[in-house]
């Protein structure tokens, strides 16, 4: 089963993207490649590179990746309460990753942790920081997972659905955190979710996923503006939207996702998609430049361009 | 407004859960998930309930249900307050209402077929067996846009869009008036969530539904509600059209909320304004005195920390729960 098939995408340092797409179209499998977390077996990165600072992260020993983790790279997961561990105070867990990767020593360790903790935006943490992960609600607990993933000053943080389970007041203050954080250190960001509209607010660049394989990407105002692929314009407008009045309709995708193990020939998309023609059931299309930074795969991305000016 | 045009009329509900502690299991506290909530719905209305985790949204549907035993308030439905009514006539009455599950995966008994969960209320409230079972079967598979051969495939085999169609279709199985939504389309991806939504918008008009729909996603919510009301911390803070609410919102914390949804276009969200609520929402066990918001609330005075506010129609039934309004 290919989970994730010839992507390709950069991102520059300080910039954020967005990696959208539904479940299992790919967007985590792709993220943990990059930290090299795939269990292997069962999974296996076949081929390709991924350059970071200059160096393929797929040819590095196991030694050299361990210090590229946390360090360099820092992710923050969906579950807080699953990636927290629930027997050390949080002072132990910040000051562990400090210790290790910055070589700090105990005390400094633990009066650089309140400092971090102090800087998300933990209440009282003078009086917090020997309080155990599960005294704290599951938005704090984010918090914490955030000061983690920025205590070694990271180049990059990839965020997997960091809000999928918290409020939205919450999550409205967790993303302008990590946005505040990202302008403040200049730390890149990879923003993964299937929620178009935290995108919108939250990255410079959006790479929508289907099926594995990098569908549309675009510079974010121009994807949202006109964007060229028809699981795109599908994905915007089968949202209901807070700003348009109730008797807008929503459009429908029609049928399921593809099972990733037995993909159509063609183009994975072509079964849902209504501007399907049979080219695009024989042949797979690659990715097509059609404007400045914008990239689509898709036979049939002229059209779409007419159907999303119809509005 | 003449009287039968209501459907449900839910007065003063109030539910608290006790919290024990102890060898002897003494009550110490209370969580006081639903705090006095009164509201109606209209026959064929669609009311959305919306509001943070915990803020007693789902208790308040469960409640009118009667699947908890109220103690304090009332809930009236077809004229009679069914908080009274027990036993075989409960059961009765409970075919007139039904409820859609958030989790199709772990709503659906695994070793049952898609045909027998749904024909299973056919057969417990004793309305068709044989042929007739069978024909309604397939009807509601149709229904629901499932194809009639799915009948004998388990819940596993099915997509989590497909199994919350079998979901429905078994809450339609017994011809209900009102039907409770509780996050019915919160866990699936969006595609598949606009057709359910399509899917149960249409359903309503086919067969002029009563529903109760429960989300956190105020866009969903509003979109297929036609009035919304806003929860937090066990009372209703605002209730208005489903319109009104987004032009034009009174209490700040449903300023807040709303103000917290991101829309799909970066050039439209670039101009909102933004209201970012510190902390997160206090424990039901011990709410704030006055209104429960206050703590949070960026308008508040000193009477908000002392007074409750009432829930007051402030004209077309827009009713808020303000002093600040």
């Amino acid at each position: 089963m290919r989970a994730v098939d010839d992507l390709s995408y950069y991102l520059n340092k300080g910039e954020s993207i967005g990696l959208v797409g539904e479940s299992a179209c790919g967007k985590s499998v792709s993220a943990l490649s990059i930290m090299r977390l795939i269990p292997y077996p069962p999974g296996i990165i076949v081929g390709g590179e991924i350059i970071f600072e200059g160096q393929d992260l797929l040819k590095v020993s196991e030694e050299e990746i361990r210090h590229i983790r946390g360090n360099k790279i820092a992710m923050i997961f969906q579950e807080p309460t699953t990636s927290l561990n629930p027997v050390l105070s949080i002072s132990r867990q910040l000051s562990e990753s400090l210790e290790l990767h910055r070589g700090l020593s105990k005390k400094e360790a633990a009066a650089e942790a309140v400092k971090l903790l102090d800087m998300v935006g933990i209440p009282d943490v003078e009086k917090r920081v020997k309080d155990y992960p599960h005294q704290f609600s599951g938005g704090m607990q984010q918090r914490i997972m955030i000061a983690m993933a920025l205590s070694c000053t990271p180049a990059l943080v990839i965020a997997d659905e960091p809000t999928t389970s918290v409020d939205v007041t919450v999550q409205a203050q967790l993303l302008e955190l990590i946005d505040g954080l990202r302008s403040e250190f200049g730390t890149a960001v990879i923003l993964i979710t299937h929620n178009l509209g935290i995108v919108a607010r939250y990255v410079d660049r959006v790479n929508v996923m289907y099926a594995g394989r990098l569908v549309e990407t675009a510079p974010t105002e121009e994807l949202y503006g006109v964007p060229r692929h028809p699981y795109t314009l599908g994905l915007l407008r089968s949202v209901p939207r807070l700003d348009l009045p109730r008797s807008h309709k929503l459009s429908i995708i029609d049928g399921l996702p593809p099972n990733l193990a037995r993909l159509p020939q063609g183009c994975a998309f072509a079964p849902r998609c209504y501007l399907a023609v049979d080219r695009c059931r024989r042949e797979k299309p690659a990715l097509e430049k059609v404007a400045e930074n914008h990239y689509t795969a898709c036979f049939r991305n002229s059209e779409v361009k007419k159907e999303a000016r119809v509005d | 407004m003449p009287k039968d045009d209501i459907l449900i009329d839910v007065k003063n509900l109030y539910m608290y859960f006790p919290v024990t502690a102890g060898v002897l299991q003494r009550k110490v506290a209370d969580v006081k998930a639903v705090d006095g909530v009164s509201f109606y719905i209209k026959r064929g209305e669609a009311l959305g309930l919306v509001g943070e985790s915990g803020c007693g949204k789902t208790t308040t549907g469960r409640s009118i249900l009667q699947l908890y035993n109220v103690e304090r308030g009332e809930v009236w439905f077809e004229g009679a307050n069914i908080c009274k009514v027990k036993g075989e006539k409960l059961r009765r009455l409970r075919r007139h209402m039904q409820l859609i599950f958030q989790d199709p995966y772990a709503s659906l008994d695994p070793r049952m077929t898609a045909g027998q969960i749904i024909g299973e209320p056919l057969i417990v409230h004793k309305l068709a067996k044989g042929e007739v079972y069978r024909k309604q079967v397939m009807e509601l598979l149709s229904m629901v846009e499932l194809e009639p051969r799915m009948a004998d495939r388990f819940p596993h085999e099915f997509s989590g869009g497909q199994r919350q169609r079998i979901g429905i279709a078994r809450a339609l199985a017994v011809r209900p008036s009102f039907i409770v939504c509780d996050e019915a389309v919160s866990a699936l991806d969006v595609s598949i969530q606009a057709q359910v939504i399509t899917l149960l918008m249409r359903l309503r008009e086919e067969l002029n539904l009563t529903y109760l729909f429960i989300a956190h996603d105020l866009s969903v919510v509003r979109h297929i509600s036609d009035r919304v009301a806003v929860m937090y911390l066990g009372k209703i803070m605002e209730i208005t059209h489903s319109d009104e609410l987004y032009d034009n919102p009174l209490h700040p914390y449903t300023q807040a909320l709303l103000s917290a949804v991101p829309i799909p276009d970066p050039v439209v969200d670039r101009q909102r304004t933004r209201i970012l609520l510190a902390g997160d929402v206090p424990s039901p066990v011990n709410p704030p005195s006055g209104c429960h918001f206050h703590p949070r609330c960026r308008m508040a005075i000193d009477i908000c920390k002392e007074e409750e506010p009432e829930l007051r129609n402030i004209g077309s039934e827009h009713w808020v729960a303000c002093h600040r309004v």
